[in-house]
């Protein structure tokens, strides 16, 4: 990419730099979202369902983890995926795996912290219905999960839109290899430190466009769901 | 729901592990400096060095001091940067296997265009900080160990100041890269240190321009280092050795003569020069 | 609906069975024998303990003191027991999905659950309503889809708490209609109301509570023509039980 054509040019016009950027970003911040999802979800529902001593500050952690300084989680994975760290041995410091990572870290806090609350709201409709049914604890959570997913897309949504917008942890893990390791955030930071503000503001603009389509299509799909299912 | 689920995470790691996994074969992690990656200087000659080699140059750029630490963990395989003495401790301390002297650029001292220090033009950079600390103008200083910032405070040295001690509220020491304390003097109309490179390839120059140059104290000398293999065996040392011994070659150096941006040239190679 | 040999749940036994709620007595010393035939109906004023007896009967809450026997047995397997709960709870599901699910958690094989989910939703009269959001309906027919939702267990017992209690006429008539139709199939029906007008409509046996103790309890006609306690005759006549 060059600095005198505005980034909304250079996808107008396809540009592969770009193109790989974007695509990129996605990756990595859907997949992070995904993995979050697959631990957040049951833990949160586990949360939820489950009474255990000292959950209450359990709940106030995980509440509390939803507002983890990225560059903190940066510098944790970094140091735990480091050659000289516990993990380093994985080598994995620098790949878009570690981005990943870190995303994934900074974003199963929130779906778990949302889910908790999604699910016990909708136990505490449930519970009764359910137990006279003689649904297992497993059958529960499989039950609460599934007919919270409307609005566990939003709790989804909410990990990607943090994941999506986030640049300290993974310009720390990822080192914001060109090629590589570069997504649009990353790149708005080096445009940014390069003096090249036009083109910092035209990858935000599409990165704010991209957030808002992935939202709008969520938010399509949810709206489609709750007219079966209500 | 859940096979579909297991399915979507089985396919994204898929794609996760894919796509370093062929690049990774041959390729290196270098640690450099925010100058080398922002002047373009590693656009234009690393494809230059694939094409030879095969070989993908990973750069991680960050400050000197960052860039030394990340060698220092193992997470580079080559570390090219720019602060002498730092690099010699670096390979004393076991760390680096050798420095060898690959090029050099210069500073230049930006400021205003309004001069409130009225420094313009002066060939003697030691006089030129004097006076804008005699006269309290506003100076932003990078703060975060990089090579720029340790030769900042070298030139207060040989200048006679100890910064640390005599910084007033005029001395703002932003601990940030090259390019935002450039964002930062455009902005606040402050003096800044800058190496010639990141200040030719800089958009937002708004009022600055070049307030001080041509001193030889402003030299600005890049050393570069393969990561001793006996302290991390992790480290490519064929690959990142080939890259080396590339950098100080004949053709290595004349790829560093021919980047130019607006016909002007960034950096000089002198890897001939044992003693740079 | 398939009918059933007498189910192993009946007859359903309190011997001197009572619950505690920290300090407080929910029921207090309740000794009430419920046998298979028409239905029993629990009467009594707001806390009486109507709802508490009735989940307990069903199972969902253990007793403090005494015990509870099914067909003889302390242990409470709900399998052909079904409870509607005075405001039941639409799972955010179709209609058909909410019966579905149901027929499920019966174990009802997969292949057989269309037939019956619309069997049912028959028999409640709620054909044509399978595709629509079972949370949208209004409140009778949510009633009828925990209704088809209950019945989808074949139960041998079916709790209803005040299943008519915010229903107008029209919307109380149907259920009434589906709790008769059901009885006569061979459902033993245990159902709380303070509506005396419904307890004679629909009730075989009575069961009278106040302040959680067990006033009286017998035929239903005999109930209304011949009260032996003064709680009874208060309340058959309209008066405050306080």
């Amino acid at each position: 990419m060059t600095g005198d054509v505005s980034a909304l040019q250079l996808v107008l016009s396809g540009d592969p730099g770009l193109f790989a950027i974007v695509r990129l970003s996605l990756l990595i911040s859907l997949s992070a979202v995904l993995f979050a999802g697959l631990i957040g979800v049951p833990v949160g529902a586990f949360i939820a369902l489950t009474l255990f001593p000292g959950r209450e500050g359990v709940i106030v952690v995980l509440n509390a983890l939803m507002g983890l300084p990225p560059v903190v989680v940066g510098l944790a994975v970094f140091l735990a995926l480091s050659r000289s760290g516990p993990l380093g041995s994985w080598g994995l410091l620098f790949t878009p795996q570690a981005m990943v990572i870190a995303q994934t870290v900074l974003v199963a806090p929130i779906i778990a912290a949302l889910t908790r609350q999604t699910i016990e709201d909708l136990w505490v409709e449930y519970r009764d219905e359910l137990a006279a049914m003689n649904i297992g604890p497993a059958g529960r959570v499989a039950t609460l999960v599934w007919d919270a997913r409307f609005s566990l897309v939003t709790a989804l949504l909410a990990g990607f839109g943090r994941a999506a917008a986030e640049v300290g942890a993974i310009i720390v893990v990822g080192g914001n290899i060109e090629g590589f390791t570069r997504t649009m955030t990353t790149a708005i930071a080096l445009e940014t430190s390069k003096g090249d503000l036009p083109l910092a503001i035209g990858l935000g603009i599409v990165l704010i466009f991209i957030v808002i389509l992935i939202n709008a299509l969520a938010w399509a799909a949810r709206r489609a769901g709750e007219r079966t299912a209500g | 729901m859940f096979n579909r689920r297991i399915l979507l995470a089985a396919l994204a790691l898929g794609i996760a592990a894919a796509a370093p996994a062929s690049a990774q074969e041959k390729s290196i992690v270098v640690s450099s400096t925010t100058s080398t990656q922002d002047s373009g200087l590693f656009g234009y000659i690393l494809p230059l060095f694939k094409s030879k080699t095969g070989i993908d140059v990973k750069v991680v750029s960050q400050g000197t001091g960052q860039a030394l630490d990340t060698g220092r963990r193992g997470d580079a395989d080559v570390v090219f940067v720019h602060a002498k003495s730092q690099e010699e401790k670096f390979v004393a301390d076991g760390f680096g296997v050798k420095r060898f002297p690959v090029m050099y650029n210069d500073f230049v001292l930006i400021g205003p265009k309004s001069d409130p220090a009225g420094i313009k033009g002066s060939k003697d950079v030691g006089t030129a900080l004097k006076t804008i600390m005699a006269k309290g103008a506003p100076f932003i200083s990078r703060g975060d160990k990089s090579g720029t910032h340790s030769a900042e405070i070298n030139l207060w040295k040989a200048s006679g100041v100890d910064i640390e001690k005599e910084k007033g509220p005029w001395y703002k020491s932003i601990g940030q890269g090259m390019g935002a304390a450039l964002n930062t003097a455009s902005a606040s109309s402050a003096y800044v240190l800058a190496d010639r490179g990141t200040w030719i390839s800089f958009k937002n120059r708004g009022d600055l321009i070049i307030a001080v140059e041509g001193d030889k104290r402003l030299f600005n000398q890049y050393g570069v280092m393969l990561v001793n293999p006996a302290k991390h065996p992790k480290v490519k040392k064929d690959f990142g050795q080939l890259f080396v011994d590339w950098l100080v070659s004949p053709e290595g150096q004349k790829a560093i003569a021919n980047y130019k941006i607006n016909g002007e040239q960034l950096f000089y190679p002198n890897a001939s020069d044992a003693g740079a | 609906m398939s009918m059933h040999a007498p189910s192993h749940d009946l007859p359903l036994m309190f011997v001197e069975a009572g619950i505690l709620a920290g300090e407080v007595t929910i029921l207090d010393n309740i000794s009430l024998t419920l046998n298979a035939g028409a239905p029993t109906v629990l009467i009594g004023p707001n806390g009486a303990g109507k709802t508490t007896l009735l989940r307990a009967a069903m199972g969902l809450i253990p007793v403090t003191h005494g015990r509870i026997t099914w067909g003889g047995n302390e242990t409470a397997a709900p399998a052909r027991r079904a409870f509607v709960f005075q405001r039941p709870a639409m799972l955010r599901r179709s209609t058909e999905g909410n019966v579905h699910y149901a027929l499920a958690a019966a174990g009802v094989p997969h292949g057989q659950r269309y037939d019956r989910a619309a069997e049912l939703l028959t028999l409640v009269g709620l054909d044509g309503f399978g595709s629509r959001p079972a949370r949208r309906l209004s409140g009778g027919e949510q009633q009828r889809v925990a209704l088809a939702r209950a019945l989808a267990r074949d139960p041998a017992v079916l709790f209803l708490d005040e299943p008519t209690a915010s229903l107008d006429p029209h919307a109380t008539k149907a259920i009434e209609d589906i709790v008769s139709n059901v009885a006569a199939r061979g459902v033993k029906v245990v159902m709380s109301t303070h509506d005396l007008g419904q307890a004679k409509r629909l009730a075989g046996d009575l069961v009278l509570l106040h302040r959680g103790r067990l006033i009286e309890s017998g035929p239903a006609a005999q109930f209304f023509a011949d009260p032996r306690t003064e709680e009874a005759s208060k309340f058959i006549a309209g008066e405050l039980l306080i």
